[in-house]
């Protein structure tokens, strides 16, 4: 069985202030990724990616089909029909997303927020502290800013945190929305190899990657996701 | 734990005509904490008020999960008890820190208080414990002897919060917690509230009107609107992906910096 299986995903938007205009999104969505392999989402952009992500994830509702999820106890979780604490749950201990944005409090140092999801999952506060710092200066985020809250970060710096952030607590199934985006050939290199390591450790990945020639070093399976509709108007 | 913490069904509460919570379920699970946004009126603080037990509903069923697993029915718990409990296993933060303190004491009675009420009795520990909670909300040892009324609003606020966790309490509930506080001093009360609730293992039932108060505190959110929760899930559910026509104006309202 897949750590991810998708049968006839649909997701459609109900604009309220626009009339109830309808979007759909996703419109039966048919996938599944296995351990240790890389799946990559491709299509025009609007074509539903981030959205697809994000309703694995829990944070897009869904109108109607399954995304089952095989839990760390050889159980499978629906997030379609999941109770909230469910998926707080499994975000925890099975689902990783690294989105493009880092959302944070302020003041809070880099490290301590490349530690913490480590540390809700159960590890001592110095080893997620030790596999932190070592992600960081893998990620070449200078010493002297580890203690700095990373919102005062360039782009790329924060993008690296985030990533640092899910590598430090990696989970069976991770999904990466553009990890490479707004990185330097050096720092991109080092990400991509990071993601390789996930997949040849048994990691199950989605992600999107617009460069093909990521996706070429990934040596990623294409799923192909068609342009959304028109809005429709009921 | 396989029992919610907390559990409200059926709430209702009447102002003569006003209609303040109208018929409100729902269920806060250990470790979890629940936001409760809308705008005025909508009835929040009333819901809080009543399910901390400060003003009796017209209707509810409220079960408490307390320690030692014991199931306890606030809704028909005499005055003592509730008051015992509200002391020990509780904590209730007002969003002025005038009706969560008393002004008219040091700094650091304020805290102690809170201790002897729990069978505290040596001097010198209840002063050690009290500077430890006063640097632990950032606030000068050094002020320990001085009047809570010669603080500033934000360190009012944050002795507030010292005095309501010093005895440990399982489940917090608290009222606009920042605000009326600058934006720079709200974000230390916030990385605050959430390192406090993250290493005690509290949960927390947190009534705002901000919705990035809302973001970075609470796990999951409900919606408010006339007295009726009208929508709620995961925070980042109702704010990514509102269903409501209300919910969605609220979220589109929120200002961008």
């Amino acid at each position: 069985m897949p750590i991810l299986q998708i049968k006839n995903l649909h997701k459609k938007f109900t604009l309220h202030a626009q009339n109830g205009a309808v979007l759909n999104v996703l419109n039966g969505i048919n996938l599944q990724v296995k351990a240790g392999e890389i799946a990559a989402l491709c299509g025009p952009s609007g074509a539903g990616k981030s959205s697809l992500l994000k309703a694995i994830y829990g944070t897009y509702r869904i109108d109607d089909g399954d995304i089952k999820i095989k839990t760390t106890k050889q159980k499978t979780i629906n997030i379609a029909k999941a109770e909230p604490r469910q998926i707080m749950n499994l975000r925890r201990d099975v689902i990783g997303y690294v989105s493009q944005f880092l959302r944070v409090i302020p003041r809070i140092g880099a490290l301590d927020i490349v530690a913490e999801p480590a540390i809700m999952q159960g590890m001592s506060p110095d080893q997620a502290h030790s596999i932190a710092l070592d992600l960081l200066d893998q990620l070449r985020i200078p010493q002297k800013l580890h203690n700095l809250s990373p919102l005062t970060f360039s782009g790329g710096e924060q993008q690296r945190v985030n990533i640092a952030r899910a590598m430090a607590a990696p989970r069976p199934l991770m999904l990466f929305d553009e990890p490479t985006a707004s990185l330097d050939p050096q720092n991109r290199q080092t990400v991509l190899e990071l993601i390789a390591q996930l997949r040849d450790q048994g990691t199950a990945i989605l992600g999107i990657f617009h460069d093909p020639a990521d996706r070429n070093f990934l040596q990623a399976r294409d799923i192909h996701l068609s342009a959304v509709k028109e809005p429709e108007h009921v | 734990m396989n029992q919610p913490l907390f559990s409200v069904t059926n709430l209702s509460k009447k102002f003569g005509k006003t209609i303040a919570c109208d018929d409100i379920s729902f269920d806060l699970w250990p470790g979890e904490i629940l936001g409760i946004v809308g705008e005025s009126g909508s009835g929040k603080t009333t819901l809080l008020r009543s399910i901390a037990g400060l003003i009796k509903p017209d209707q509810a069923t409220i079960s408490y999960q307390g320690k030692n697993n014991k199931l306890l029915n606030i809704d028909q718990m005499d005055e003592p008890k509730l008051r015992h409990l509200q002391r020990t296993e509780w904590a209730f933060v007002h969003q002025h820190p005038r009706d969560g303190l008393r002004m008219n004491v040091s700094a650091g009675a304020n805290i102690g208080e809170r201790l002897m009420a729990n069978g505290w009795r040596h001097y010198d520990d209840i002063r050690k414990e009290a500077i430890k909670w006063l640097e632990a909300v950032e606030i000068d040892a050094k002020r320990i002897d001085d009047l809570p009324r010669t603080f500033s609003g934000g360190m009012q606020q944050r002795l507030q919060i010292a005095r309501n966790l010093v005895t440990n309490p399982r489940l917090i509930f608290m009222d606009e917690p920042t605000g009326g506080l600058d934006v720079s001093v709200q974000a230390r009360l916030l990385d605050l509230l959430r390192g406090l609730v993250r290493d005690l293992g509290l949960s927390a039932i947190i009534v705002t009107h901000d919705l990035a108060v809302a973001r970075l505190l609470s796990n999951r959110l409900m919606v408010m609107k006339d007295g009726q929760v009208i929508e709620h899930g995961l925070t980042d559910q109702v704010l990514e992906d509102p269903q409501a026509a209300y919910s969605q104006l609220l979220v589109s309202s929120i200002l961008q910096v």
